[in-house]
Order: structure tokens, then C-alpha cells, then sequence
């Protein structure tokens, strides 16, 4: 990081503050975990009707749609995770910029 | 930082070299077949090659430092862990029945591929990052020192430290056996040697790998059994997509494929000519249903009719073979009127179950509806222990050590989802094209024009058949109703299926190989840790040198594989088909215990044990209860739910028993909070 930031960066997230965080985006993303895979299979008879280029929706959903919902869910996790630790490193570049909660 | 840039760099080189020359490999194999290389040559190569290959990195990467050995000496860049935990997941039953299995039950076998995905959710977001940041060798460990205090060798930590070595090893053991058993079924296959001998084979180089070099070894060998792994199962399903849609990506061209069908399974299930074969298969088992009501007497005039055939030819001077086949019948007939009673009653079932209508491929829980509603609930339930299951598998959640770091833990667990996600999502597309390729083309040819592989593949094994197709109607053309497929030969007949050349059929079998090899390797390293680590070193011997302790792990190893393979070599089918059962256990035992040992910090060890105790206890009664297997019925279950979906009532009695005993008991000490909050705390992170 060769750009100099003039402004003095904010103080790190304590212990408690990155735990909070932590544990605040682990149960978003469970419940999301939790919605995907309830609604694809409790719904799924009501989603046959429906369809994505040319799959009926609840099979798509199945067999791939929520698969990919779990990728997206990892994916997103790990990078703001990976901001929050930072965030919570004394003296590092990337906790100037304040994550949003 | 700048280190495992060049470490990662030089890794992805090998890797890409290694790829390039399996490609090399396969393009001279396929040569050397146009110019007439005999097709038991191919199999052999096949064999023989990726076994040395896999030996050769094994003894590439020997080691005896415990770090190194187990757990690969935490370096295992991300992308690279996320890869060998994809082929130590991606096991023999992924790669060879999952597909066959959502052929045959369509939308409800897709349970699997939802829950065996979702549950890597649960392991990057509640487990594998504090495992990581923990910092030690096993999940034994992990539990032990959680609930034992810093001090780890008192009372509560020994005795949790038990209950995870006893779970570990029971749900790892029967996966391993189904994994071995199933190397020695695809050698067999495709060498011709003998099963226990093809058995043999796969244990020397997963020997040679494992005990050699430990989890080092077994990481870099995954990482090649990835590759082989994805390159055989993509192949095939790249052929048949382009052959049936014009689009060579299976995952996106079997939408198209779908609808129709759909529509085909339409036109077949209005057939008449099928209607005929479906009412010839309820009448054999309504004649079935009646000789099991009139027994004994049944059994006894049937005999005195076989009896009476067999004198009868040998009177009338027949030929050989029709005397021959008498004697036959005669002997095959059941013993006694209880062996009859047990024999009919399977022979009405299967006649029943082929009395069937077609279950329309994309139609979730197909029936009326409380069959469908059952159906719904099991698959749910199913899913729901799936996910559990694999958040608590010690031979997955063991990768979590190896990475430098938490955060590319947590990377890893991404790359492994994605490599995952590669197979996984090519498994739904490959069982439509195959279903769709038999549905078009096979069924309405004529008996005398059937195609090569019908014939090889009927006749690969004689008392289970895996593939049968027999003119039950006698008009001579086939009806769908007349075949009848085993969830296990789909992949590796597919190649033959779309016409490839006989070199598929072979890679095919090396991908099943590597997969269940790459498995196999993965448990046994994590019973073989359990027994040397947690019982050996933590409560036997607590003085023991690094160096006694890699050789006594190696031992074990040894001695546990020849268990396993002795095990398999037996053809236990019952265990087999309690490989599914072991999610369900190892999410019950494990699970609560794992999770709440981080979210909460009041869990201590009277919960754990209570806990550990009261979820395995309860799946294991329902599975006792309501598996035909372990002798229970299916009249035992609670709302209907299979047992294979034990876990189910498992978990949450595992739960709310260590959080009830855990109240109810003193809450742990000082040193025990302030490991949860280390674990908890950011890492310090190097710019």
C-alpha cells in the first residue's frame, strides 16, 4: 500500500467488538443457509409450475440453485471475514477503511 | 508471505505438468487402442499406472517429523487444501452411485447432492476457522482440551476425549470399509484379477502412500486423485451433452434435455405394450403372495412339481441342457418352508416394485398426499442430517489443521465447496443424458439388435445382476419396464452407453479408483491419528518421543487397514449399506459437542459427555428399531421418518441434553474461557 491516507486510521475493533460482529454475520448467514435449503424442499411442489430455462424451478433449485447459494455463502463469508480480522489488527493498512456492520 | 507465493507458484507448475501428461497418457492410450491394443491391456495400464503414480508421490513425500505427518506441516495453500478435501469427500458413492441413484428415484435422490453440499456451510461458518486457530492435530484434541481445561489429562477431558476417539472410529471404519470394498470391485472389473485380490492391490498403494508420509503424503496424492478424479467424470458427460443438445456443458445443456424427458415419460407411462410387461410383473407377485398364504403346503407341492419336472425329462430321454437346468431348479429351491417363505416374500417385492409406474424424473415426491407428504419430510430429514453429518466427519474437519493460516482456512473451505460443486453439479445432468439416451434409444429396439454394452454389462455378475433386460411380454422389442439398471454401473457403463471408445470405460474406472482410494486414505489416517495421537500418546504413553510417536501411528495404520480390508474382502453388504447410517451418527455424537464447545462458553464437560452419550444413543435405538438390517421394522419409526435419517432425533437430543446438564453442573473454569476467547479472537495477521 503505497497510497498515504491523511487521515489518522480509526482505532482497531476490540476483542468484543470483532466477536460480536463475528457472531452477528455467522447467524445472517445461517439463517440464510437455514431459508435456502427449508424453502427448496418444503416449497417444492408448489415451485414445479414455475421455470428457468427450461428446468422446472424446484429441480433447478435442487440440483443446482441451492448448491450455489452455499458457494456464494462461503465466498462472502470468507472475504468479510478476512476484512473484520483485519479491521481488528492494530497498525495494518486495511483497517483504515471502517467495515460496515 | 513472498515464501508461499513461490511455494504456490511451483505447486501450480507440478500440477499443470502432471495434468498435461495424464492428457499425454490418455492421447497415446487411445492410439494405441485404434491400432488394436486388446481392451484388458487398457484396463491393466490403467490400473497399474495411476497406482505407481500414486505410490511414487507417497514415497516422493515420506516423512517421519509430526508435524509434517499430521498435518502436512500447515502449509497447504488454500486452493491446494480445498482440492484434497474435495477428493477425500468426493468418495466411491459419490462418484459411482449418486448419479445411478438420482437416475433411478429422480427429484428425491436429489437430497443428496443438497445436503453433502449445504454442510460445508456449517463447517466454514461454525467449526473449521476456530479448529484452525486452535491450533493442534485432532478433533479429539479439540473436544479434550475444550472441555478439559488447560490441563487436558483430568477426568472431563480424558473421558470426552473417548467418547470422540469411540465416534470417530465407528464412523469412519464402515466408510472406510465401503470405500476398500469398492476399489476392490472396480479392479476386479476391469483387470479380471479376483476381488480380494484387486482388494489387495488398492491397499498396497494406499499403504505405500499413507504410511509413508502421513497427512503430507495423502495431501499431495489427493490433489493429483482430484484431477484424474474430475477429468473421468466431466469426459463422459461432455460427450453425451454434446451428442444429445449441441452443447457441450452438461451442467447448462440438461435443462433443455428435461422437457423432453418429461414428455418421453409421458408417452411411455400411456403405452399399452408397457402396461402389459408392468401387469405380467403384479401378477408374478400376486402368484408369489399366494403360495406365501397356503404355506407350508405350498412349499411342499412346489418341490414334489420340481421333483416330478426332473424325473419327467430324464424319462422322456431329454436333451442335456434341459435335465441339467431341471436339476437346477431343483436345487436352487428353497430348503425349508421358512428359507421359502423369506425367499418368496423378497421374489413378491422386486416383482412389485417393477409393477411400478414410472416415477416422472423432475416431479418432487411424486403419489398421493400422504405418501407425498412423507416424502417431503424424509427428504428434508435427509438433508438435514446430510448437513449435519459432514459438519462432523473427522477425516473432513481434520484438512482444517493443515492450511497456514484461519483465514485461508476458510478459503479452503471455499475451494473446496467449488471443486466439489465441479462433480456435484454434473451428477443431476449425467443421470437425465443417461436416462434420456435409454429412454430414446434402447427402449423400442429390437431384442435381436441390442447394443454391445447390454450383453457385457449383463453378464459381469451373475448372482446380482447390475444390468438385466429380458423379453418379458415376448413381443421382441424392449419396453422400459423390462430393464431393470443397478445404481452402480450408470457411471461406469456411461462411456459405453454414449459410445465412446473403450479408453473412457477405462479412465472412468481409474476416476472411481482414485476416488475411493483418495477416501480411503483420508479415514484410515484420521482412525490411525485417533488411536496413536489421542489414545496412545494423550493417555498411554504421555512421555513418548516424536520419533516413537510417528512409528507407533504408523503401525496402527498398518494394522487398521488390514482390518478394514479383511473386513471388505468378506463382501459384507450390510455394511455397505450402512455407510449412509454414519452421518447420522457422527453428526449426533460429534456435532453439539463441536459447536457449542465454540458459541457457548457455559458448555462443560458433564454436557459434553452427557451430550455425546445421549445423541448417539439415540440414533443408534432408531436405528436398531426401524432398520430391517439391524433387525428392527418399519412399523418403529416416528412419523415416518427412514432411518437412514436417524440423526434427525439424534442431534437435537444431543443438544438439549448437553445444555440441560451443562446448567444444571458447574460452569467450567477460567482457563477454559479464556481458550474460548483465544479461539474466538482475531488473528494477528502480517502485512
Amino acid at each position: 500500500m503505497d497510497k498515504v491516507d491523511p487521515t489518522p486510521p480509526p482505532a482497531p475493533l476490540t476483542r468484543k467488538q470483532h466477536w460480536h460482529k463475528t457472531r452477528a454475520m455467522t447467524g445472517w448467514l445461517l439463517l440464510l443457509w437455514l431459508m435456502t435449503g427449508f424453502c427448496v424442499a418444503f416449497f417444492a411442489r408448489e415451485l414445479t409450475g414455475l421455470s428457468v430455462f427450461g428446468w422446472p424451478l424446484s429441480f433447478y433449485l435442487a440440483a443446482q440453485g441451492a448448491s450455489l447459494v452455499y458457494l456464494a455463502i462461503l465466498g462472502f463469508y470468507a472475504w468479510r471475514m478476512r476484512r473484520l480480522d483485519l479491521a481488528a489488527s492494530p497498525a495494518s493498512p486495511a483497517a483504515t477503511k471502517e467495515p460496515r456492520p | 508471505m513472498k515464501e508461499s507465493g513461490t511455494f504456490f507458484r511451483r505447486l501450480s507448475r507440478y500440477y499443470l505438468l502432471f495434468t498435461l501428461g495424464f492428457v499425454g497418457f490418455l492421447i497415446s492410450l487411445s492410439v494405441l487402442e485404434q491400432e488394436g491394443m486388446p481392451r484388458v491391456w487398457i484396463g491393466y495400464l490403467f490400473m497399474f499406472a495411476t497406482i505407481v503414480l500414486y505410490a511414487t508421490l507417497g514415497v516422493l513425500s515420506r516423512t517421519s517429523n509430526v508435524l509434517e505427518y499430521y498435518v502436512a506441516g500447515r502449509r497447504v495453500p488454500a486452493m491446494f487444501n480445498g482440492m484434497a478435501t474435495a477428493a477425500d469427500w468426493i468418495s466411491a458413492a459419490s462418484f459411482i452411485s449418486l448419479a445411478g441413484g438420482l437416475y433411478l428415484h429422480g427429484f428425491d435422490g436429489l437430497a443428496y447432492i443438497m445436503g453433502w453440499t449445504g454442510g460445508y456451510c456449517l463447517v466454514a461458518l461454525l467449526i473449521a476457522p476456530y479448529l484452525r486457530k486452535f491450533s493442534q492435530y485432532t478433533i479429539p484434541d479439540f473436544l479434550a482440551m475444550r472441555y478439559g481445561g488447560a490441563s487436558d489429562d483430568n477426568r472431563g477431558g480424558r473421558a470426552v476425549r473417548i467418547l470422540a476417539v469411540i465416534a470417530t472410529i465407528i464412523v469412519s471404519f464402515t466408510y472406510v470399509v465401503a470405500q476398500i470394498y469398492a476399489v476392490g470391485l472396480i479392479a476386479s472389473r476391469f483387470t479380471g484379477v479376483d476381488f480380494s485380490v484387486g482388494i489387495f492391490l488398492g491397499l498396497a498403494s494406499i499403504l505405500v502412500c499413507s504410511f509413508l508420509g502421513g497427512m503430507r503424503a495423502i495431501t499431495w496424492t489427493q490433489v493429483a486423485q482430484y484431477i484424474i478424479i474430475l477429468v473421468a467424470f466431466l469426459m463422459p458427460a461432455i460427450w453425451l451433452s454434446a451428442k444429445h443438445s449441441d452443447n457441450p456443458i452438461p451442467q447448462v445443456a440438461y435443462g433443455k434435455l428435461l422437457p423432453h424427458l418429461s414428455a418421453r415419460e409421458a408417452v411411455l407411462q400411456e403405452d399399452p405394450k408397457e402396461a402389459e410387461v408392468r401387469a405380467i410383473f403384479r401378477q408374478r407377485a400376486d402368484d408369489y403372495q399366494l403360495r406365501l398364504n397356503t404355506l407350508p403346503s405350498s412349499w411342499e407341492t412346489g418341490r414334489l412339481q420340481m421333483q416330478r419336472k426332473l424325473d419327467d425329462v430324464k424319462l422322456r430321454n431329454a436333451s442335456l441342457l434341459e435335465i441339467r437346468n431341471a436339476e437346477r431348479a431343483l436345487i436352487a429351491y428353497p430348503k425349508d418352508a421358512d428359507e421359502a417363505a423369506r425367499v418368496w416374500s423378497d421374489a413378491r417385492t422386486q416383482n412389485l416394485a417393477r409393477a411400478q409406474p414410472i416415477t416422472p424424473h423432475a416431479t418432487p415426491y411424486p403419489g398421493d398426499a400422504v405418501t407425498s407428504d412423507i416424502k417431503r419430510n424424509n427428504f428434508m430429514a435427509l438433508v438435514f442430517c446430510l448437513m449435519l453429518g459432514t459438519a462432523a466427519l473427522p477425516h473432513i474437519l481434520m484438512r482444517s489443521y493443515t492450511t497456514p493460516s484461519v483465514h485461508d482456512t476458510r478459503v479452503s473451505v471455499f475451494w473446496a465447496l467449488f471443486f466439489i460443486l465441479l462433480i456435484y453439479l454434473t451428477i443431476p445432468a449425467l443421470a437425465v443424458l443417461v436416462k434420456y439416451d435409454i429412454y430414446s434409444a434402447l427402449v423400442g429396439t429390437d431384442f435381436a439388435h441390442l447394443p454391445n454394452w447390454v450383453s457385457y454389462w449383463s453378464n459381469v455378475d451373475k448372482i446380482n445382476p447390475l444390468f438385466s433386460i429380458s423379453d418379458i411380454n415376448r413381443d421382441g422389442v424392449v419396453q422400459l419396464a423390462e430393464i431393470s439398471i443397478d445404481a452402480d454401473v450408470l457411471v461406469l457403463a456411461t462411456p459405453e452407453i454414449a459410445g465412446l471408445p473403450y479408453v473412457v470405460s477405462g479412465l472412468v474406472a481409474a476416476g472411481g479408483l482414485a476416488a475411493a482410494l483418495s477416501t480411503a486414505d483420508g479415514l484410515l489416517l484420521a482412525i490411525s491419528n485417533a488411536l496413536s495421537h489421542d489414545i496412545y500418546y494423550k493417555i498411554v504413553d504421555r512421555t513418548a518421543s516424536t520419533q516413537k510417536r510417528v512409528t507407533i501411528s504408523k503401525l496402527l495404520l498398518l494394522g487398521v487397514a488390514f482390518i478394514a480390508a479383511y473386513a471388505a474382502s468378506t463382501k459384507p453388504g450390510d455394511i455397505i449399506s450402512l455407510v449412509g447410517a454414519a452421518f447420522s451418527l457422527a453428526g449426533s455424537a460429534m456435532f453439539p459437542a463441536l459447536v457449542l464447545g465454540v458459541f457457548w462458553k457455559r458448555a462443560n464437560y458433564q454436557g459434553a459427555v452427557a451430550g455425546m452419550i445421549a445423541g448417539f444413543s439415540v440414533c443408534l435405538y432408531y436405528m436398531l428399531h426401524t432398520n430391517p438390517i439391524l433387525g428392527g421394522s418399519a412399523a418403529g419409526q416416528w412419523f415416518h421418518i427412514a432411518p437412514i435419517s436417524a440423526g434427525i432425533f439424534g442431534v437435537p437430543a444431543g443438544l438439549l441434553t448437553m445444555v440441560a446438564v451443562s446448567l444444571m453442573t458447574p460452569a467450567p473454569g477460567r482457563e477454559t474461557a479464556a481458550l474460548v476467547d483465544y479461539i474466538r479472537a482475531a488473528e494477528k495477521t502480517d502485512p
